[in-house]
């Protein structure tokens, strides 16, 4: 085009910051680049690794929420399936059992013995042994979808009582001990590198261990693809269409001709799976099947960073993009917190400040947002 | 006689767009005036500045002698100014009593005076006519009792001017006599009263005066005796009757497209047969709660039926509104806000509403979005929508009239055979009213059915080739195009033949 573009001025640039989908990457950058002087450890390769570590599960979940709140929807049971799928996942394919520590718990006998798991000894025990715990979600999932789509429970109490249920579930069946012993190529997937780093002279005949960095991980490789794909679900194809559509106006949707129901549903599932997947690589990383995994706050954890995204919690307005940096921006903000020599209580009331903060620069988008349109 | 209120140069513009412009009137104290006007005529903004819900643009107010800028409706309240609204604005879940002293409880040494506010309010009552205990929960009134509180409300605020806005719309014929009796014996006692409505016979039958208002001017006022309804219409509308509707460009066609037979679920339609042919606009006329839009909704399988047959080009319809979409039939339903729209999301995205699965690729359900933009682009231009950019504009910003045309745009992208429009034009301008009118008769010249409901018997005999006249869920008479005759319609309507 000829014409010449105008000159922004700094208040519509601001505004263009605001409004932007990374616009949460941009608050994380500025929040790294305040505090890099005051906490050098923050920029070490060390803590790098560590940052990303502790990011690709908590966007996994974060992802499945995500699909939940764009339908105006909630599931607060993510975090007793994460612990559910953990035990599941482990009395399958642990390679030996201890009776001492697991003799009078219930699943004892039946899924685990002395001789492992039940799938201990098949050549696909590994694979076999998530696929169970992604249909033992998925069925949760189907079932929060069925109360809310077809008996029409509001989700908050639906996956609330799911959260009760499937939670005690965890802990009962193996009486709250953590089931260890599971296989090394199991457990390589929470730890296990693809390519490592390494910033050493070279020639050194032995790199120690501590300063190989690890770069790319099976837990990257699986969240970065499970985001893509929920990228292009959601906002690429009709199904990503229509769950926005259901958040925005479900009656609306109905009488457009939605299958409002099996979307429900399936959103559902999709969050459960997604908490499956999480609790794959949390459970492999510590090697152990734990039922109190995702449990306590960590459900806060997953709807903030959904939230502080740009994710709306009355629906409709949704995109796995702003997921990835919300979650981001929590991970960092923990992190940082873990170097300033403060208290458990004291992060949690920083935490608490800072998130209000980021709520409050939310509300303001919006209403920018709303007098643009 | 003193003026109470006085209009001066009193305007209102929403975003550029004069919804009220230059209005000047003074309003005699004790005066029972008829307020008429179309649909965005802007009576509504006019009463909502009066009411302390809408602030004027430029102008003024006076009230009983003094500058008058009510900041909220509670300040419109205490000068002495009451509103009934035409949706209430009662809390069912709470008593009669309680709900007149909602903003103050009167207390007596401390805790509320329970009996003292039952005793004021159930003189109020007696003295509206109303026979019922104070302490009854608004929930469990009819419709007509419901009024006569909101006006009890208004007495108990000593409100010196009332404002009716479509008091009737809800309520029966013997119930509409109770309020016009106490209409009358507030008249009596020296209130002043605006009285809002569509019902041009009613507003004869009970006003001194007559006001018009027209795209948010005052075209005509004068004493009601001087006002016969062919003057009202013709200063609502600017110009003659022929003229509101477009002239329908084809004659109906005789094979069917809709049968219905002895449709029926209990408590709302009983027994009603019904067809529509290709090319034929059916107009479906009745009063409120007649059962047309629970017709419509059991039709496009909302709602369930419980006996019965609906046949849709020659196959007996089943399943829910997704397969009757399917099947080629689209809906506009009467409340757009509620059921057509998404206000929030883009202008384009709520055109793709219900066609979006035609744009998605085989396998993967990948979205075509060059192809999408492109047809809702063609589409908007078809619709003369008004609005800068589809892509980005949400449909919260449109005006009523154009959020219709995307309600109706968004059924036009699966080239439906069969449109239902449940009160297409409610709440439209008179512009939009007269393209959404073409667009009816466009849809009916290309072979398809439309059938037409609504409240305005005008539009329907201004439309339709034929009108089924309901009245308490069951048919109950139906003329065609050359034996139409509003007051034979009308007496079809209320069941008086």
């Amino acid at each position: 085009m000829a014409t010449a573009q105008p000159k922004k001025t700094l208040t519509g640039r601001i505004t263009e910051i605001l409004l932007s989908d990374y616009f949460v990457l941009y608050l994380s950058v500025a929040y790294v680049a305040v505090l890099a002087p005051f906490i050098p450890t923050l920029l070490a390769p060390e803590n790098f690794v560590n940052i990303l570590s502790n990011t690709w599960p908590l966007l996994i979940v974060a992802i499945g929420q995500t699909f939940v709140l764009a339908i105006a929807g909630i599931d607060l049971s993510q975090g007793a399936v994460i612990g559910l799928t953990s035990v599941v996942g482990a009395m399958l394919i642990a390679v030996g059992g201890n009776p001492v520590v697991l003799g009078g718990a219930p699943l004892w006998g039946i899924f685990l013995t002395e001789q492992g798991g039940l799938l201990n000894g098949l050549t696909l025990a590994v694979p076999l042994g998530i696929l169970m715990m992604v249909l033992t979600a998925a069925l949760i999932g189907a079932l929060n979808g069925y109360a809310v789509a077809v008996i029409g429970m509001p989700a908050f109490m639906t996956t609330l009582v799911t959260m009760l249920i499937i939670g005690a579930l965890a802990i009962y069946l193996p009486l709250s001990y953590n089931i260890e012993q599971l296989p090394e190529s199991f457990i390589k997937l929470g730890k296990g590198d693809l390519i490592s780093l390494y910033f050493g002279a070279k020639g050194e005949s032995q790199i120690p261990r501590k300063i190989i960095y690890s770069f790319i991980t099976y837990p990257m490789v699986l969240s970065l693809s499970v985001a893509f794909f929920a990228h292009v679900l959601l906002n690429r194809t009709v199904f990503g269409r229509q769950v926005l559509a259901i958040g925005a106006n479900r009656k609306a949707a109905e009488i457009s001709g939605i299958p409002v129901r099996r979307i429900i549903i399936l959103v559902f599932m999709i969050s459960a799976v997604c908490a499956a997947l999480a609790s794959v690589l949390y459970s492999a990383r510590l090697g152990s099947g734990r039922p109190t995994l995702g449990a306590g706050t960590f459900l806060l954890d997953i709807i903030g960073a959904a939230v502080i995204g740009g994710t709306s919690l009355f629906g409709g307005k949704a995109k796995i993009k702003w997921t990835f940096f919300g979650v981001i921006f929590f991970v960092l903000l923990s992190n940082s917190l873990n170097y300033m020599n403060l208290t458990a209580f004291q992060v949690d009331m920083v935490k608490g400040v800072v998130i209000a903060g980021a709520a409050f620069l939310d509300v303001w988008r919006t209403r920018l947002l709303r007098e643009l349109t | 006689m003193t003026a109470i209120l006085e209009f001066k140069q009193l305007s209102k513009a929403w975003f550029g767009v004069p919804a009220v412009s230059d209005f000047t009137l003074s309003i005699a104290a004790g005066a029972l005036l008829g307020f008429i006007g179309q649909n965005g005529a802007g009576k509504s903004t006019l009463m909502n500045m009066v009411g302390g819900i809408v602030m004027p643009t430029s102008g003024d107010m006076i009230w009983r002698g003094q500058s008058f800028k009510p900041a909220n409706p509670a300040e419109a309240r205490k000068a002495g100014i009451g509103f009934i609204h035409q949706e209430l604005n009662l809390f069912s879940n709470l008593s009669i009593a309680e709900n007149l002293y909602i903003d103050g409880f009167p207390r007596k040494r401390g805790m509320i005076d329970w009996s003292g506010m039952n005793q004021r309010t159930a003189s109020l009552l007696k003295r509206l006519a109303l026979d019922v205990d104070p302490s009854l929960q608004v929930g469990r009134l009819s419709p007509g009792e419901r009024q006569l509180v909101e006006i009890a409300k208004a007495l108990h605020n000593e409100a010196n001017l009332i404002i009716f806005d479509e008091p009737t719309t809800s309520l029966t014929p013997r119930e509409v006599s109770r309020l016009f009796e106490t209409i009358e014996s507030l008249r009596k006692g020296a209130t002043t009263i605006i009285y809002i409505s569509h019902i041009l016979g009613d507003v004869r039958k009970l006003s001194d005066q007559v006001v018009v208002m027209r795209d948010g001017r005052l075209v005509d006022s004068g004493m009601t005796a001087d006002f016969s309804i062919k003057r009202m219409i013709g200063s609502m509308i600017g110009r003659e009757l022929a003229g509101m509707y477009p002239p329908r460009s084809m004659p109906p066609g005789t094979e069917t497209m809709l049968e219905i037979e002895n449709l029926s679920q209990p408590g709302v339609i009983e027994a009603i047969s019904l067809r529509a042919h290709k090319g034929e606009v059916v107009g479906l006329f009745g009063l409120l709660g007649a059962g047309r839009s629970e017709l419509a909704r059991i039709i496009f399988g909302i709602d369930p039926h419980s006996a019965g047959t609906i046949t849709f080009n020659g196959k007996i319809l089943k399943g829910g509104p997704r397969e009757r979409i399917a099947q080629g039939m689209a809906f506009v339903t009467e409340n757009r806000r509620e059921e057509g729209l998404m206000l929030d999301q883009s202008i384009e995205e709520n055109l793709a509403l219900a066609s979006i699965e035609k744009f998605g690729a085989a396998v993967t359900g990948m979205v075509d979005e060059g192809r999408l933009s492109q047809r809702a682009q063609q589409l908007s231009h078809e619709l003369q929508l008004k609005a800068a950019n589809i892509h980005l504009q949400s449909a919260k910003s449109l005006s009523g009239g154009n959020q219709q045309k995307v309600v109706i745009g968004k059924w036009k992208m699966n080239e439906p055979q069969l449109f239902i429009l449940d009160e297409p034009t409610r709440g439209v301008d008179v512009g939009a009213k007269y393209e959404i009118y073409s667009l009816i008769d466009r849809m009916a010249a290309s072979g398809g059915t439309v059938l037409l409901i609504s409240s305005e018997l005008e539009e329907v005999m201004g439309m339709a080739d034929r009108i089924v006249v309901m009245n308490r869920g069951e048919v109950v008479g139906e003329v065609s195009r050359k034996d139409f005759d509003e007051a034979k319609i009308l007496a079809m309507a209320f069941r008086e033949v």
